[in-house]
């Protein structure tokens, strides 16, 4: 009986991002429907309406798709592994690695020459803040070496971002790094989202994998290691999946907030907390809740849109603090 | 089922805790630790359960437990923590049912057998009448049986426990020794922390004295807390008296 109502939660879910997939395709700039335009325009537009739905709007829905993922699942799993309802996939320091990788291309001003350079230069990032966590942390870091490595290393690439901020040579340099950090699915190619995706995949299968393995950890570290769970093995998944599906994400797409802290809360209300049963929801109500976003974003028919990671933000914040006040009120 | 230790040694932050421990266990049977704070006992279970560096050999039916799969040694070891806790809310029934990690196959739902183990495991602790509630809302003593049905539902043929019955009132202490006097009934082997000595002298079948990490008296509960054992390892006077199920140590006076 209840694992029927697992399965039909996480049905409703994936019907949900589907749904909203599809909708990201077809629904443009102030709403309109490519659809419904198709009909009035001749052959040479058609075939320049199916290039936009292409190169546009499929990359657009397919970083809505694989980041909102990517950001429900890893955030479900860090605070499984972590035992911690704050924690998020940020916290490993990864994503601000990545943000300062990518902005690094932005400062030399190489980004103009590829459009794969910002996003290679986000991996690079991602990696490299992924091997200093390991060097801080050593090979069976404890939660909370583990949580301090990684506010120290975003602490210091953050520094380092304001840096290349505040020496940029040109100003158009300092808006482009300042509109990236933003976060945003605009004018992404194809090609950006053939790359980011593999790592996506790979780092969420490493994160998949520790479903029992987080459930064990309910019990705490000794618990889990005795059910027959190596801690050092378990947490290395865990981490260096996320730090790759996160340092992809942030790397194509700037910074996203919010997401991933917030949507294990929004699942925990219809399967219940323990943490291996919320890793699928969790992956599949991220990916429909920032699509939804990414509509919501293209809503308004004329002015600059406003960018994504502004957004989710200013819903996710509210919404938090709503959380917050809803556990005070619960608790004894 | 068989349980050998040969010359343990273990160290904790560079002191040397377990010295050239050893004894051997053959199931069934129910074997208290016991001894003063700091002799090393919690070190020793957690040895056994190849949760720290040892040196010597620690064998399980001839295989020595650091070398085993873990998954494999999980299905034969057991272990509650002292003070183990739950760091979500989950439902009774969710905990328990976590026993069951080590024999999941992959991709795989529980398996009947799972299910019945689960059963029984809450049966045997007494916690199948709330099952379905959220175990951070129990009472101490409600949530201590809970954790003992997750060690239980594994079914290991060796269950170690670190003081099962601190901070449990006295109903609730009698009701977990029962319980795992239950499960070594059922053919298995159960050691135990304990720092109750009256406890562990009327459940169970033998008892193991350790001091500064190394045995001091292993045998039967009245063979080991003599009062001259009790006054040169625990430092006190005590009275003894009973025997069976109504031996009780009551100590009276520290010795100087």
């Amino acid at each position: 009986m209840r694992s029927r109502s697992y399965l039909l939660i996480n049905l409703g879910l994936a019907l949900l991002a589907a749904i909203f997939f599809v909708a990201s395709i077809y629904i443009g700039r102030g709403g309109e429907s490519l659809v419904g335009k198709l009909h009035a325009i001749d052959e040479t537009d058609r075939s320049l309406a199916w290039l936009i739905l292409k190169e546009v709007r499929l990359p657009r829905a397919l970083l809505g798709l694989f980041v909102g993922a990517t950001l429900g699942l890893t955030g479900a799993a860090l605070q499984g592994l972590l035992r911690n309802p704050l924690a998020e996939p940020g916290l490993i320091g990864a994503s601000s690695g990545a943000a300062l990788g990518a902005v690094l291309v932005f400062y030399f001003g190489l980004a103009a020459g590829s459009a794969m350079f910002v996003p290679l230069g986000g991996v690079a990032g991602a990696l490299i803040s992924l091997g200093v966590l390991y060097m801080l942390s050593g090979r069976n870091p404890s939660i909370v070496t583990l949580i301090l490595a990684g506010v120290a290393i975003s602490a210091f690439t953050s520094a380092l971002t304001s840096l290349a901020l505040s020496l940029a040579a040109s100003p158009y340099a300092v808006y482009e790094i300042i509109f990236w950090l933003l976060g945003s699915f605009t004018d992404r190619s194809m090609d950006q989202v053939r790359f980011a995706a593999p790592f996506m995949a790979l780092g969420a299968l490493l994160v998949a994998s520790t479903a029992r393995g987080l459930d064990a950890l309910t019990l705490g570290e000794d618990t889990a290691a005795t059910l027959g769970f190596n801690q050092e093995w378990l947490k290395a998944r865990a981490v260096i999946g996320t730090g790759l599906a996160v340092g992809a994400a942030v790397s194509v797409t700037g910074v996203i907030g919010f997401v991933g802290l917030v949507v294990p809360h929004l699942v925990r209300p219809l399967v219940g907390h323990q943490p291996g049963r919320l890793l699928l929801p969790s992956t599949l109500a991220g990916a429909a809740m920032l699509l939804a976003a990414d509509l919501l974003v293209r809503l308004p028919m004329n002015g600059p849109e406003p960018k994504l990671g502004v957004v989710t933000s200013l819903i996710g914040a509210p919404f938090f603090l709503w959380l917050i006040l809803r556990t005070r009120r619960e608790a004894p | 089922m068989e349980l050998r230790v040969e010359n343990l040694r273990a160290s904790l932050g560079g002191a040397r805790v377990l010295r050239r421990l050893s004894f051997d266990a053959r199931g069934p049977s129910f074997i208290g630790l016991v001894g003063p704070n700091g002799a090393g006992k919690t070190t020793l279970i957690r040895a056994v359960a190849n949760l720290i560096p040892f040196e010597g050999e620690i064998s399980l039916d001839g295989a020595p437990v650091d070398s085993v799969e873990p998954r494999a040694r999980a299905k034969k070891i057991a272990y509650l923590a002292q003070g183990a806790e739950s760091h979500w809310p989950l439902s009774v029934e969710r905990v328990v049912a976590l026993g069951r990690l080590p024999h999941l196959e992959p991709f795989r739902a529980a398996s009947p057998a799972d299910e019945v183990a689960i059963e029984r495991a809450m049966e045997l602790a007494d916690v199948t009448r709330f099952r379905d509630r959220d175990v951070l809302t129990l009472s101490g003593g409600e949530r201590a049986r809970v954790l003992l049905a997750r060690a239980l539902a594994v079914e290991a043929e060796l269950l170690l426990v670190d003081e099962p019955v601190a901070s449990l009132d006295p109903y609730h202490q009698l009701g977990v020794m029962e319980v795992l006097r239950a499960y070594v009934d059922q053919g298995r082997m159960v050691i135990a922390v304990l720092h109750d000595l009256s406890l562990a002298a009327r459940y169970c079948d033998r008892l193991i004295l350790l001091d500064e990490g190394i045995i001091r008296a292993d045998g039967g509960p009245a063979e080991v807390l003599t009062a001259e054992t009790l006054r040169s390892v625990y430092r006190v006077e005590a009275l003894i008296g009973g025997e069976g199920r109504g031996f009780h140590v009551q100590p009276v006076k520290r010795v100087e």
